[in-house]
């Protein structure tokens, strides 16, 4: 097969275009969503499996496929307007990279995902992974604003637009948001920005979980205006007991108001980060997530948090933890077999937690889901949705078990 | 079966009394709260709870009816008007608060709960309900989720997709499903984004679980006063680029400012500005006083003629007022009035609005400004008298013309009112083909036979017609 497919992609391609993946697979990264469409085209047209491939830090490249297609030809800023405060992103660039760019124009996308820097831009949004400025600025859906996207069988689809407010069609953008690319290829998007804060301030805490969390629910209580408060465990702030973290952005006098409030709703020390440390702790949380071979998540309300922690320490460990205290998003990261994502995806869906597989080796991947079994009709829709987009089937992404 | 035929099943549901058939019964649902369509449905049904929308629902799925569900009719797309084959669904009665849990800030509600209603019942918690469209005192939430609604204090808070956690949906064929969670995190890919803005053609949402927010400890509101729109436009532009995001920054244009002085809703407003802007600051009392240093200081610097701030809350209220009712002032300008809805990118608004002003010129007809600057949502009303054909002609070509000055500005065609019945001849403006065809077959996903509000924002009836004829 992978002579047939090489010999084909190199005819319709040229061979400067292709090299092989670890595994010898036929792999493309085109430059431009013309090109992504012919690549998806043509596997769609010869029936092949494909796999969709970002910068190759964050899912582990190994769903089996005859092609590979990876974003990481696209990798330009096509605009930064930081009046409109908007962005024009081809999906294959680094996460970092954009942050750099806009942060040199007084923008900034508001968040903080985990992997390294260089994970592309297409792999958070297809994964939907937020980090601790969710608490904020919410969930990935809600940066995005348009974007081009390659279906299964090759159609150029444009959902969405540039401004920030717009019900024009229905929102196919943000189903692209946590889709982990079943839809299709995401090759450009339009992102919402914010503008740099005047001051951005980290404090920490160090102390046994129940009493930070405690301290979590009265800051949540007291409408603690923070951008992040996230509590991380010993193991993933390489630190001797839990952590909270509190993230104040916003004008410098509101800042230093809201720090002063929380000190006096809480009975220990906060510690205020030098700059370089707090982007240490923040880059440090987000690219623990890489030390484990399998990453999920939780959305849990905030006031069952505690539970939740206690639910993975039965089922697989308490290891690297990232917990959102106020908006109630549960990393975990670790080594897991099968039978313990089994054991908690069942304990979590019985609390009414929906567990999504975020990262994990393909033969987890593919024996439990992204999302595993469905609610009542839901998979249906999804079965649907999938045909829709990718009628062929040729998209390797294991959303059910 | 027949409209009598129909209306005695129905009735049989929900109970005879609730059920509406003859002419004069259906006048009342004849229109939304947009002016220039109108349609009769063939029976209207007024269900009490969510058991009794999905047997109708499952009824009119074995007759083969179409079917549009329809909260106060606040709308302003066309987007709950119902055909003479399809029967409306007014789910008014389903005005119930189910849940507030204040710990998590979670409210579950029924979808004809009025948008106000929401926050009144959760101010003793010391929470509220953020998105505030114009119409929040009669608008419910189930109309808010079909159409993804705004308001003027989304700028800070967002829009209604950005509130919706979870969902039951009742479907065309009549099967419910839940969608999204409590705490927000989708089980699977993220069908509640996809559902909210469908403008209720994915099936009706039975019941709603939506995010609240703490109440701010304080709102300042700042008014200012300007020569021209663009030194407004451009002090809009540097507050959102200082990064402290007002909850909401308004304008209301010169006409639209004495429109409403010279009305029953006077707010005090200096009547000889070209522009006037609203900025609300919230927050805690120290943060909420720096930011308004600051924004004195952009506003200054753009050369503001006057600058007030509400020095109490009945001040404040009187202000806002003004703005929130200033649709109502403007029908003393005018009989008829259509409120257009588009969207530009922030930094184009000045050179927007001139064209938009020139284009009034030149159709010779009144245009109005009152709209959302901060997220560059602009609402210009058109005056007109319906009976003055000539006018209302002009009045449409005008309105046709703003709508493709936006799209060219890189905006879209609507913020927050959808598309509806009226901008469906838009839609190509924005979309092309194949993105029409992906948006007709996900309709078909929900709703394959197309029953659920047929006829509204991109239906398989109407790609036919576009695939076939074009735009016009």
């Amino acid at each position: 097969m992978s002579d047939k497919v090489l010999a084909k992609v190199r005819e319709a391609f040229g061979a400067g275009a292709i090299d092989q993946d670890a595994a010898g697979r036929t792999r493309l990264a085109p430059d431009s969503t013309d090109g992504v469409a012919q690549a998806l085209g043509l596997a769609n047209g010869q029936d092949w499996r494909v796999r969709i491939e970002g910068r190759g830090s964050w899912m582990p490249p190994d769903a089996p496929a005859d092609l590979v297609i990876s974003t990481a030809g696209l990798d330009r800023i096509v605009t930064v307007a930081p009046g409109d405060l908007m962005a024009t992103v081809q999906a294959g660039t680094a996460f970092g990279t954009v942050n750099h760019r806009l942060v040199e124009q007084g923008v900034w996308l508001a968040w903080d995902p985990p992997g390294q820097p260089q994970r592309s831009i297409g792999s958070v949004v297809a994964t939907g992974s937020a980090g601790p400025l969710r608490h904020r600025f919410g969930p990935i859906r809600d940066h995005l604003l348009g974007c081009t996207l390659v279906t299964g069988d090759g159609r150029v689809v444009k959902p969405g637009g540039k401004v920030v407010k717009n019900v024009a069609g229905y929102d196919l953008t943000r189903l692209m948001a946590g889709g982990f690319g079943a839809f299709g290829i995401i090759t450009e998007l339009h992102l919402r920005l914010r503008a740099m804060p005047e001051a951005d301030c980290t404090f920490v805490a160090i102390a046994p979980r129940e009493v930070l969390s405690a301290a979590a629910r009265d800051l949540v209580e007291a409408a603690i205006e923070a951008s992040a408060m996230e509590l991380f465990s010993p193991a993933l702030a390489a630190a001797a007991e839990w952590v909270l973290a509190l993230r104040l952005t916003g004008i410098e006098a509101g800042v230093i108001d809201e720090a002063q409030r929380a000190q006096a709703l809480t009975e220990f020390v906060w510690r205020e980060l030098s700059p370089d440390q707090a982007s240490a702790l923040w880059n440090g949380a987000a690219h623990a997530a890489l030390t484990g071979s399998v990453t999920f998540r939780l959305g849990v309300l905030p006031v069952g948090i505690d539970e939740t922690i206690d639910l993975l320490a039965e089922h697989v460990d308490a290891g690297l933890i990232s917990a959102g205290a106020g908006s109630g998003s549960i990393r975990w990261t670790g080594d897991a077999t099968l039978a313990q994502l089994q054991a908690i995806r069942r304990a979590a869906a019985g609390r009414e937690i929906p567990l999504t597989l975020e990262r994990a080796p393909w033969p987890l991947r593919q024996a439990f889901g992204h999302f595993g079994a469905y609610r009542e009709g839901v998979g249906n829709l999804v079965g649907r949705l999938r045909d829709t987009f990718d009628p062929g089937h040729i998209l390797q992404v294991p959303l059910d078990a | 079966m027949s409209r009598d035929g129909l209306a005695d099943a129905l009735g049989r549901i929900v109970g005879p009394k609730w059920v509406r058939f003859r002419a004069a019964e259906l006048i009342p649902f004849r229109a939304d709260g947009l002016p220039t369509h109108e349609a009769t449905p063939r029976v209207a049904v007024l269900p009490g709870s969510r058991d009794e929308v999905i047997e109708i629902v499952r009824l009119l799925a074995r007759e083969g009816v179409p079917f549009v569900a329809r909260g106060a009719g606040t709308g302003l797309s066309g987007g709950a008007l119902a055909e003479s084959h399809a029967v409306l669904l007014v789910l008014t009665r389903l005005n119930h608060i189910k849940r507030i849990d204040a710990r998590n800030r979670r409210a579950v509600v029924e979808p004809g709960v009025v948008n106000a209603k929401l926050s009144e019942a959760a101010a003793s918690y010391g929470l509220y309900y953020a998105p505030d469209p114009s119409s929040q005192s009669a608008c419910t939430l189930g109309g808010n989720i079909a159409e993804n609604a705004g308001g003027p204090h989304c700028l800070k808070y967002g829009v209604t997709t950005n509130h919706v956690v979870e969902l039951e949906i009742v479907r065309a064929d009549g099967s419910v499903t839940r969608l999204g969670s409590p705490q927000g995190e989708a089980w699977g890919p993220d069908l509640v984004a996809l559902f909210v803005g469908s403008e209720g053609m994915f099936g009706i949402a039975t019941e709603i679980t939506l995010r609240l927010e703490p109440i701010p400890l304080e709102t300042r509101t700042l008014l200012a006063a300007f020569d021209s729109v663009r030194a407004a436009s451009e002090a809009v532009s540097k507050i959102i680029a200082s990064g402290i995001v007002p909850a909401a920054l308004e304008m209301m244009d010169g006409p639209c400012v004495r429109a409403v002085e010279d009305s029953i809703y006077a707010a005090g407003y200096p009547r000889d500005a070209a522009a006037v802007l609203l900025v609300d600051l919230d927050g805690r009392p120290v943060a909420v006083a720096a930011e308004a240093v600051a924004v004195n200081r952009i506003l200054e610097d753009h050369r503001a003629t006057e600058i007030r701030r509400a020095a109490t809350p009945a001040e404040r209220a009187r202000l806002w007022q003004g703005r929130k009712k200033a649709f109502g002032a403007m029908g003393r300008l005018t009989r008829d009035l259509i409120v257009q809805d588009a969207v530009v990118p922030r930094s184009t608004l000045p050179d927007v609005i001139d064209r938009i002003y020139e284009i009034g010129r030149r159709y010779q007809v009144m245009i109005v400004n009152v709209f959302h600057a901060g997220d560059g949502n602009l609402h210009p009303n058109l005056c007109y008298d319906r009976s003055d054909h000539a006018l209302t002609e002009r009045v449409f070509a005008a309105s046709r013309e703003i709508i493709q000055v936006c799209v060219a500005a890189g905006g879209s065609i609507s913020g927050e009112h959808g598309i509806g019945t009226d901008k469906l001849e838009f839609m190509p403006l924005i979309f092309d083909q194949t993105t029409l065809d992906l948006m007709c077959d996900v309709r078909g996903v929900f709703d394959p036979d197309g029953r659920a509000n047929p006829g509204k924002v991109v239906p398989v009836r109407a790609c036919r017609e576009w695939r076939a004829g074009g735009v016009r």
